[in-house]
């Protein structure tokens, strides 16, 4: 035993001494990408095809300790800002920002930047911003001032623990105050240690090193370029035969990864939950959705256990908003989740309990609901709206698929121009401030179901200003269990998924809770 | 021969103008608004976009007026703008035309030139092994789908050879670079190029019965001069027009082919227009496609009166 833990520490050492002296400078990282991202403004959208390519051109206040693997309050660390402070009162955050940084068009970046970021993210001034899908995040920030070129200040209306993890996510890097809207989505400019080169529509993506990142002796690769492969098979066989150097994350099913590490052993892969959970989206404003027994039948007809052996031999996770622990740091104990009812092993008991709400509201064999699930037209969404239809046949629904192209989907989700959808979205951080606030606050932009809840609402603000993690936690759960009790928008599943490298590839760190992050790629480097 | 090549030329015009008002009225009778539609696949959200959308399109004028204004921005090379990718529709379409006309010419020729030659040899050597061998290759990829045959080919790449003949903006040898478009242009031709060997074949098999050739053979000309000079100038007029009709044929292939090879070209970024309701872009990009189809109808037009006297002289 001894000896095992002495061999470990050596082993540990050997890697870290490996890793302290070997990084080479150069090269360029060929990276996979799945799909056409939408633009190249990470402010403006909320997908990971944005945020993994371009994250690297930008800067936040604050990250996630890019070294460690978990994704949580107490490892956030220094960005653009070098240090933080709170008042007492916790309703003041100032941040002392870094000196001598400059955009990548070489002008001084300033606290006028940052409040220009957050003004705007906030919705306090009116911006050229198509979108704003995470404004909600920052509902709590009642104004920011600043305080000279290189000091911030944040102005809370309630105390906000988890602010931090907010600032630190992917999706809160720091814009220039003189680039337009507009150019930001072609031609993003950033303080980060790559610079745009070019976003060829359907064909690739490229980045170069900033020789002038305020990072000394970052980044070490001279250039990032992502081509965009959308059909599985042929990224595939690329990557096997070493094209690139590493794909787009969690861009692998657990199946694809076998198949790829059954062709190149000498790949590695991680596979994580990708922060992307499958969700029953029902239109409550839409008869008879209205009704309240209706939805609770719908939900009680779900068999969690069933999606996640047909979509992924049992890999996917089943929880509620939050992510399921181990990763997860919200979600709910496996005791807690069997008192929610839904979730418990016994399915049958749940669908006869939908089977007699449906027939006291005249539903019954002979007389089934027809309705049509409208879901994305791609493998991902399809499949799992297909168990979704055969599960609703259970409590008498006669459902139909209705797949609309990504286009039409988003329309569609935006104007809730749908009755039933099957629905997969991306919650970017493990944080209950931005799940709830993002997802089921009355009039928030992703609050596709229109679910209103104000009692509710006084808790995601009571949760929010707690400061004890177990009793936030306690809190936390029982939300979350309301959530699905009134059929907000039932969770199905977690997903779980792969990013594969070739040993090359030196520094990729993965969080293990979330694909919205570490994708800066200052510290990783080729051994070519 | 002036007023035949006039006359043609008449005639595209007068089918591009047809094409034009097709493309035109059908994109607008599609269910929705066009400026609702570009509005929410854009994911603009500030009301006021789409009243600037309706505005630049020209949405509140009288179709008439519209289609004018559209015909005349084609003219002067203005092709409107791409509100998804936020840059003029030209600097899109562009840089995939060469990748998409190099990959659509030589899938052509390989198909040309090996349907042709397989089509003589199997009416030469009718029912013969050689014959049987050559029609059932010709069926089987007369009838594999090219999305199929496309990753077939990949695999076999990767599996015998370890090298994978994608798109590569910069391939690294010259050899990389002939695969690169080899192979995809290979698989996209083999359809066509089965289609030409089996109408080379009847064709030729119909001349070679005819009385001349049997005059010729007489006169003491080699078997070469007979079926090359003789037959085939005769056997060949309708392949020339079958060229003409594959040429249409050959981009639906080419959206499967390019979304396979991950081709960078016009066909699969029409797809994605399509997909993301890009109208200003799958407006022109339909009528591009038309005017190639016309274009190449026109040169085969013309072929005729090169390989067939009786025609020139007609005209």
């Amino acid at each position: 035993m001894m000896r095992s833990r002495l061999w470990l520490a050596v082993a540990c050492l050997l890697a870290t001494m490996g890793s302290a002296v070997a990084q080479k400078q150069g090269g360029t990282l060929r990276v996979t990408h799945r799909d056409n991202p939408p633009s190249a403004s990470v402010l403006e959208e909320a997908t990971i095809s944005t945020l993994m390519p371009f994250m690297a051109v930008f800067n936040n206040l604050v990250v996630f300790d890019p070294a460690t693997r978990e994704n949580r309050l107490d490892r956030v660390v220094p960005d653009l800002a070098t240090s933080w402070a709170l008042t007492d009162d916790d309703r003041t955050l100032t941040f002392q920002l870094r000196d001598g940084v400059k955009w990548h068009d070489g002008k001084p970046f300033t606290s006028a930047d940052v409040k220009c970021t957050f003004d705007m993210l906030s919705g306090k001034v009116a911006s050229k911003m198509r979108k704003n899908p995470h404004k909600t995040w920052w509902f709590n920030v009642k104004d920011i001032a600043t305080d000279g070129d290189d000091k911030v200040v944040f102005h809370l209306n309630d105390p906000q623990p988890s602010i931090m993890a907010l600032f630190a996510a992917g999706f809160s890097p720091i814009y220039p105050c003189h680039v337009p809207a507009a150019e930001m989505r072609t031609h993003p400019i950033g303080t980060g240690p790559f610079k745009f080169v070019e976003f060829k529509q359907n064909e690739s993506i490229k980045l170069v090193r900033n020789p002038d990142y305020w990072k000394p002796g970052r980044p070490y690769l001279d250039a990032i370029e992502y081509t965009i492969i959308p059909n599985r098979a042929t990224m595939l066989l690329a990557m096997a035969t070493g094209k690139f150097d590493l794909t787009f994350t969690s861009d692998l099913t657990p199946e694809l990864m076998k198949s790829l590490q059954e062709q190149a052993p000498e790949t590695q892969c991680v596979l994580q939950p990708t922060g992307t959970q499958g969700n029953l989206l029902v239109n409550r404003e839409r008869p008879p959705f209205d009704n309240e027994q209706i939805r609770r039948a719908m939900v009680l007809s779900i068999d969690r256990k069933a999606f996640s052996d047909i979509l992924s031999r049992g890999i996917f996770d089943v929880g509620g908003v939050d992510l399921p622990p181990p990763e997860g740091r919200w979600g709910w104990s496996k005791e807690f989740m069997e008192t929610v009812p839904g979730y418990g092993a016994d399915v049958e008991k749940s669908r006869d309990e939908g089977r007699r709400i449906m027939k006291s509201l005249g539903y019954g064999p002979d007389n089934m609901l027809p309705l049509k699930v409208s879901t994305r037209n791609i493998p991902d969404y399809r499949d799992a709206a297909v168990i979704l239809i055969d599960h609703l046949k259970s409590v008498y629904i006669q459902a139909e698929l209705e797949p609309l192209d990504s286009s039409v989907w988003y329309a569609r989700l935006a104007r809730k121009d749908f009755s039933v959808g099957m629905n997969i979205q991306g919650i970017s951080i493990d944080d209950p401030d931005a799940t709830f606030f993002e997802n089921y606050l009355c009039g928030s932009e992703r609050n596709y179901t229109s679910y209103c809840n104000a009692d509710l609402e006084k808790k995601f603000h009571e949760q929010s200003q707690m400061k004890d993690l177990d009793a936030r936690r306690k809190l936390v759960w029982d939300i979350d269990k309301t959530l699905q009790m009134d059929a907000a928008r039932p969770v199905v599943f977690h997903a779980k998924a792969a990013t594969c490298w070739w040993p090359r590839v030196h520094g990729i760190n993965i969080a293990m809770n979330t694909i919205y992050n570490h994708w800066r790629f200052e510290d990783v480097w080729l051994d070519q | 021969m002036l007023d035949y090549i006039l006359r043609r030329l008449a005639l595209m015009v007068l089918t591009l103008f047809g094409v034009s008002v097709a493309i035109f009225l059908l994109l607008r009778i599609v269910p929705g608004n066009i400026a609702d539609i570009l509005f929410d696949s854009a994911g603009m959200i500030d009301p006021a976009e789409k009243q600037q959308i309706t505005k630049d399109l020209g949405l509140d004028l009288p179709l008439v007026e519209q289609y004018a204004r559209w015909i005349g921005g084609l003219a002067h090379g203005d092709l409107g703008y791409s509100y998804v990718s936020e840059k003029p529709v030209l600097d899109e379409i562009l840089p995939r035309i060469p990748i998409t006309a190099r990959l659509a010419g030589l899938a052509l020729l390989f198909a040309v030139c090996t349907g042709v030659p397989f089509g003589v040899i199997s009416a030469v050597r009718q029912n013969s092994w050689l014959d049987y061998i050559l029609r059932v290759f010709s069926l089987l990829f007369l009838s594999m789908p090219s999305f199929w045959l496309g990753l077939l080919v990949l695999m076999a790449f990767v599996n015998w050879f370890g090298i994978l003949p994608i798109y590569d903006k910069a391939p690294p040898t010259w050899g990389a670079f002939a695969l690169m478009l080899g192979v995809p242009a290979a698989t996209v031709g083999l359809r066509s190029s089965a289609l030409i060997m089996r109408l080379t074949r009847s064709s030729m098999l119909e001349v070679l019965r005819q009385d001349y050739v049997r005059t010729a053979r007489s006169k003491g000309l080699s078997e070469g001069a007979v079926t090359f000079v003789h037959a085939l100038r005769n056997a060949v007029l309708p392949v020339i027009t079958t060229i003409g009709i594959e040429t249409a044929f050959l981009f639906g292939g080419l959206i499967v082919t390019e979304t396979v090879f991950n081709i960078p070209g016009v066909a699969r970024f029409l797809v994605e227009a399509i997909r993301w309701r890009d109208y200003p872009m799958v407006q022109n990009l339909v009528m591009f496609i038309a005017v190639i189809v016309v274009m190449v109808n026109l040169i085969v037009d013309i072929a005729y009166m090169f390989v067939d006297p009786r025609i020139r002289l007609r005209a």
